[in-house]
């Protein structure tokens, strides 16, 4: 199956700008402030005035309803069109998508995508699971990252000490990164010592909700020297059959073969950018939790399945690494704000491959990759270069 | 609670896949409808965690149990387990279905599914 949408060839989009609110809480301000900011410097960025632009996508998961909409309007940006986009943690990945696909038919010329979120505190009470769920104890979002972090830990010989050493990495890088949330570093002994939220799962290994707005200005490609193209913008939803798919079904089928929702993502991305693996500078992915690191790692195909735990070991995903994974500090050290989240790897790797990612810079970094993996089930893998 | 608890799933007339909770199309390949069947009540653990801290809407005690059961290698079913202590347990033990107290909503003590471990296997 070919990337729906996705045609071979298709002339890339350029990225003309990046905004990012830090992600973290801000009692003081309302997701719509942390969306201006964003815009504001996304749109300096790029140079455009707010009437350059012709439509905005907007991702969010809890905003609710006109999020987008209240946020240009503190702009005098309205008029476009101004759609809001909900994929779960992909949501942001999902407005790209359909941004960059109205700029690469020729729609438009120049589109603004928009990711904002302020997350509730504590365990996210969804309104994906139904009320008997609820009653039963099965909506314990926790307990399914760490079903999935036990099987790939059997599967792939990871230890606690490898799950503790992703942790170590992100929130070191996430030192340099004035963005993030949390900007000090654990040792293995504080995560290990952490309190349990479920095995084999510790406090410091799971990554907070958090608030944050992040934006990108997309335009058709101008052959301006310099410019960062959007090389590949992929979405899919998963194959059902998995039990611990993010899709969350009650049961699934005995079967360990069916694809993971960010392998098929990677490979329709790869093939749309032209690009594998072995061709990455840079990766932002799904940290989730630690082993959800090593689990997107191997599904992009940084590494060969089973092989994740030798990713961390060998240090081949730190700084100065073969493939250095997550620079920023991941969600590990930033925080999830699902909707803002997707484009702020974007926003990272821009930055990363301007040159411009001051104490966290890969050297030399010319294609990036940002990946997220979340509910719906839905995946993303979005391609940047030089 | 006494009896012989068993979960209600549906069979696919077309590919044969069992599913839970019942459907009446088939999650997997789109047929319908499908049957109503019980489920086999005797399996093995496949995957497995402790919940430490109440999730949102749940009102029954904590820690409680959790993962994945294989019944007769043709289905995994996600549910609670009797046992709390995840070092207790063992890949590929044999689980059987129970009923559990899941705490009261309106007065009224809810019910739900569990699987414990079986035979020699019991704690």
């Amino acid at each position: 199956m070919s990337p729906p949408g996705h045609p071979a060839g298709a002339e890339p989009v350029d990225i003309a700008g990046v905004g990012i609110h830090p992600f973290g809480r801000f009692e003081d301000r309302t997701i719509t402030d942390l969306g201006v900011y964003a815009v504001r410097q996304a749109l300096d960025d790029a140079a455009l005035g707010r009437s350059d632009l012709q439509a905005t996508f907007c991702g969010t998961a809890y905003g609710g309803v006109a999020s987008g909409h209240k946020v240009l309007g503190r702009l005098a940006m309205t008029g476009m069109p101004i759609v809001d986009v909900e994929a779960g943690c992909a949501s942001g990945a999902a407005a790209l998508m359909l941004g960059a696909g109205s700029v690469r038919s020729g729609q438009y010329d120049s589109v603004l995508v928009l990711g904002i979120e302020k997350m509730p505190k504590g365990i996210i009470r969804s309104s994906f699971f139904d009320g008997w769920q609820e009653t039963a104890g099965l909506s314990a979002t926790p307990a399914y990252f760490a079903l999935r972090a036990q099987r790939l830990m059997a599967d792939s010989g990871i230890t606690d000490h490898d799950l503790a050493s992703v942790v170590v990495k992100n929130r070191r890088n996430g030192t340099a990164n004035p963005d993030a949330m949390f900007r000090s570093e654990v040792t293995a002994e504080a995560v290990l010592s952490s309190r349990m939220v479920c095995p084999p799962l510790h406090l410091l290994m799971l990554c907070s909700p958090n608030e944050g707005a992040a934006a990108v200005v997309l335009r058709r490609r101008d052959s301006t020297a310099g410019a960062i193209r959007l090389r590949a913008a992929t979405l899919v939803s998963h194959l059902p059959g998995s039990v611990l798919s993010e899709s969350t079904p009650m049961s699934g089928l005995c079967d360990d073969s069916i694809p993971a929702p960010t392998a098929r993502a990677a490979r329709f991305a790869y093939e749309e950018a032209g690009v594998g693996p072995a061709d990455l500078d840079v990766v932002e992915c799904q940290d989730t939790d630690a082993a959800r690191e090593l689990m997107s790692c191997e599904e992009l195909g940084l590494c060969a399945a089973g092989e994740g735990a030798g990713l961390v070991r060998d240090g081949i995903t730190a700084m100065g690494g073969r493939i250095p994974v997550n620079p920023s500090g991941g969600l590990l050290s930033k925080g999830e704000p699902l909707g803002a989240s997707a484009l702020g790897q974007v926003v990272e790797l821009v930055r990363q491959l301007r040159g411009d990612a001051g104490g966290r810079q890969v050297v030399g970094a010319r294609v990036g990759l940002a990946h997220t993996i979340g509910r719906g089930a839905n995946a993303s893998v979005v391609i940047v270069g030089r | 609670m006494g009896g012989d608890p068993r979960l209600l799933g549906s069979e696919c007339p077309g590919c044969g896949a069992l599913h839970f909770p019942r459907s009446d199309t088939c999650p997997y390949c789109g047929d319908r409808p499908s049957t109503a069947c019980e489920l086999p009540s005797r399996g093995t653990l496949w995957a497995w965690t402790t919940v430490h801290v109440p999730p949102p809407g749940y009102h029954g005690p904590v820690p409680y149990g959790f993962g994945v059961v294989e019944l007769d290698g043709r289905i995994r079913v996600v549910s609670r387990l009797t046992e709390t202590d995840a070092g207790l347990l063992r890949q590929d033990q044999a689980v059987h279905l129970v009923l559990t107290e899941v705490g009261e909503e309106d007065g009224t003590q809810m019910v739900s599914w569990a699987f414990a471990p079986s035979g020699r296997d019991r704690r």
